[in-house]
């Protein structure tokens, strides 16, 4: 729940999702759900000549369980509420 | 795909935005898939109709049709929309049957597997 929550909170935030295929794609974060599964816009894949068959591809929805990492701009984190949360949830949790 | 509440109408992570739209999906097992989606679930399971497989090796591909399809969503990667106002491939990729891709990626498959033993030999040998 408190990633979801996270994520709900970065939408908007241009990251590059990388996943356990080793597909990198950056793109800006539409949407995530509970899964977190993972709805990117305007994207375009990192290593563009490893993956050709990506090029027409703007829009796309991640499968959660695809996901090997998410990046993040430095800036775009709060780590200190973060780090509440993460606090507040092992308390409660 | 969770519930949607109220506030969260804009932010659905909901494959019903690509409904009847062409799409590729990437499969777990590496294969890409085109077609028309036609129908999805909770699970990311999708129809998808007028399928076809894009074969690439190099710089020649084929696209290998497939008809109807169903695929369970644990094979899922990534479902992308494509766009028909861009071109999919690279201009300078050529198409070329299926026999002639299938040899082409028995070829590819093969020089993997070599660089695959070789490397485990080398390993074995343990040089520093």
């Amino acid at each position: 729940m408190l990633f979801f929550s996270y994520f709900k909170d970065l939408v908007g935030q241009e990251v590059t999702v990388e996943l356990k295929n080793d597909l990198e794609i950056r793109g800006t974060l539409h949407s995530v759900d509970q899964y977190l599964n993972i709805k990117l816009e305007n994207t375009h894949v990192v290593d563009q000549d490893k993956f050709p068959h990506m090029l027409s591809v703007r829009n796309c929805f991640i499968r959660g369980s695809v996901v090997r990492y998410v990046q993040l701009p430095p800036d775009g984190v709060d780590v200190d509420l973060l780090h509440d949360a993460a606090r507040r949830e092992a308390r409660g949790g | 795909m969770s519930w949607a509440g109220p506030e969260d109408i804009f932010l659905s992570t909901s494959l019903a935005s690509y409904l009847d739209r062409k799409i590729l999906v990437l499969l777990r097992d590496g294969r890409k898939l085109m077609g028309t989606l036609r129908s999805f679930d909770q699970f990311a399971n999708a129809v998808l109709e007028g399928a076809c497989e894009r074969v690439i090796v190099g710089e020649q591909y084929c696209d290998i049709p497939l008809g109807l399809y169903v695929i369970r969503g644990e094979n899922v990667v990534l479902i992308g929309d494509l766009d028909t106002e861009r071109e999919e491939l690279p201009p300078h990729m050529i198409r070329v049957s299926e026999t002639e891709i299938k040899r082409a990626q028995k070829v590819e498959r093969e020089a993997s597997e070599l660089m695959g033993t070789m490397r485990k030999r080398m390993e074995f040998l343990d040089f520093d």
